[in-house]
């Protein structure tokens, strides 16, 4: 039950985007349309996961027993960038479809402060993992929920910008002043959520 | 003279928050209040100046096809410091600004200046455009943080200046910091409509 906890309670409650402020960039930049979301959505998803799992290893393999924790930025971002590199080569080779639908958005991953963002907290335990110990596979189950989140929540935003577009705007308000105002109007009905978590863990009794 | 130029054209026509619209996730996230908004405009700048100056003296020595990776290990080292210097000397903002001392290495505007500036100006040039965009950073930060702070907790750099009846809390939590900063940029975007008019 607390796995289903920190799944909804990072999809929901406590939104990767509308509440932590981590990946506002692609939020704002890519959501112009909902098939750009979508695909953008799927590669942080995917990204996100894989970079979680390979930087939670080298914390806890690597630098915590040789006592180089103060690398971890700096190893960190290396990893994500070759990482990203990487992915990108195999899925050319391994699946071109696969590479065609989502191959333009992996390049701008690298400066998606969302991978860097959740990759140290899952490294230092440092999230909300609802009681439970943060191992590996929490870390992941957490790494994954937030990227669905994220993906979530720019999909929406997509579909809500796709109609904006629409609509005649005051002359200054255009572009990202009424984009932002958008986002935070959807912030707030996401606020909606919060206590939902509490609800869950007093029903499951945990 | 020259300097001068630079160091203002990234405090107004290049302002990264305002016009350039760069570095987005600090600059909502860490304006709760004005001095935490300040905080991390100063600590973005220690970074952005210190890389700045570090990419132009080794633009000759960094080959081309593996310059961002160059870039972003001497960013990455300039964060490391800067967090190293927090935790020792202000351990109270380093603890409320959290997550984001690290993220400084994925701020665009950073990468963005050594790319764009740095790696084609001297050293003198880049000091003065890592000052200015670093300057510009700060204040809109603070001005972000000032306009939530007093809206949302009726207090002004700390210090209760309205009433508790007129606080608004909404803008102190995540809706407010969206529609806070919309309402700026609509703000700075009027003012140079009827500037171009």
């Amino acid at each position: 039950m607390a796995y289903f906890l920190i799944f909804i309670s990072a999809i929901f409650v406590n939104n990767i985007v509308l509440s932590q402020f981590l990946g506002i960039c692609p939020f704002l930049g890519v959501s112009k349309k909902v098939s750009t979301a979508a695909g953008m959505g799927i590669a942080v998803t995917f990204v996100l996961t894989v970079a979680v799992i390979v930087t939670y290893a080298l914390q806890h393999w690597v630098l915590d027993p040789l006592g180089l924790g103060y690398l971890q930025t700096i190893l960190f971002i290396l990893v994500i960038a070759g990482l990203v590199q990487m992915l990108e080569t195999i899925l050319k080779k391994v699946s071109p479809s696969l590479y065609q639908a989502l191959g333009i958005f992996l390049p701008l991953i690298t400066t998606n402060c969302c991978i860097l963002g959740v990759s140290i907290l899952v490294a230092n335990g440092t999230y909300n993992a609802q009681g439970l110990e943060p191992t590996l596979l929490v870390g992941v189950l957490y790494a994954f929920s937030t990227a669905i989140g994220f993906a979530l929540a720019l999909i929406i935003f997509a579909g809500i910008r796709q109609q904006l577009a629409t609509v005649r705007i005051p002359k200054g308000m255009q572009g990202m002043a009424i984009a932002l105002i958008t986002a935070g109007l959807l912030a707030m009905a996401f606020m909606g959520f919060s206590g939902v978590d509490h609800g869950i863990a007093t029903l499951a009794g945990i | 003279m020259n300097c001068f130029k630079t160091l203002v054209n990234g405090i107004v026509k290049e302002n990264p928050t305002f016009v350039l619209l760069l570095g987005m996730c600090p600059t909502l996230a860490t304006t709760s209040s004005a001095l935490n908004g300040m905080g991390m405009g100063v600590a973005t700048m220690f970074v952005l100046i210190c890389s700045n100056v570090f990419i132009s003296l080794l633009k000759n020595v960094i080959p081309d096809g593996v310059r961002i990776p160059c870039y972003i290990v001497v960013i990455a080292s300039f964060v490391t410091i800067l967090q190293m210097l927090m935790q020792a000397y202000v351990p109270s903002l380093y603890q409320t600004l959290g997550i984001f001392i690290p993220l400084i290495v994925v701020n665009c505007i950073i990468l963005g200046r050594a790319e764009a500036f740095a790696a084609k100006n001297n050293v003198l040039q880049s000091l003065c455009d890592g000052i200015g965009i670093g300057l510009g950073f700060t204040i809109a930060l603070t001005l972000l943080g000032m306009v939530r702070e007093l809206l949302g907790k009726g207090a002004f750099f700390g210090h209760q200046v309205l009433p508790e009846s007129m606080n608004m809390l909404v803008f102190v939590l995540a809706p407010g910091a969206f529609i806070t900063l919309g309402l700026l940029i609509a703000l700075v975007n009027s003012i140079k409509n009827r500037k171009a008019e």
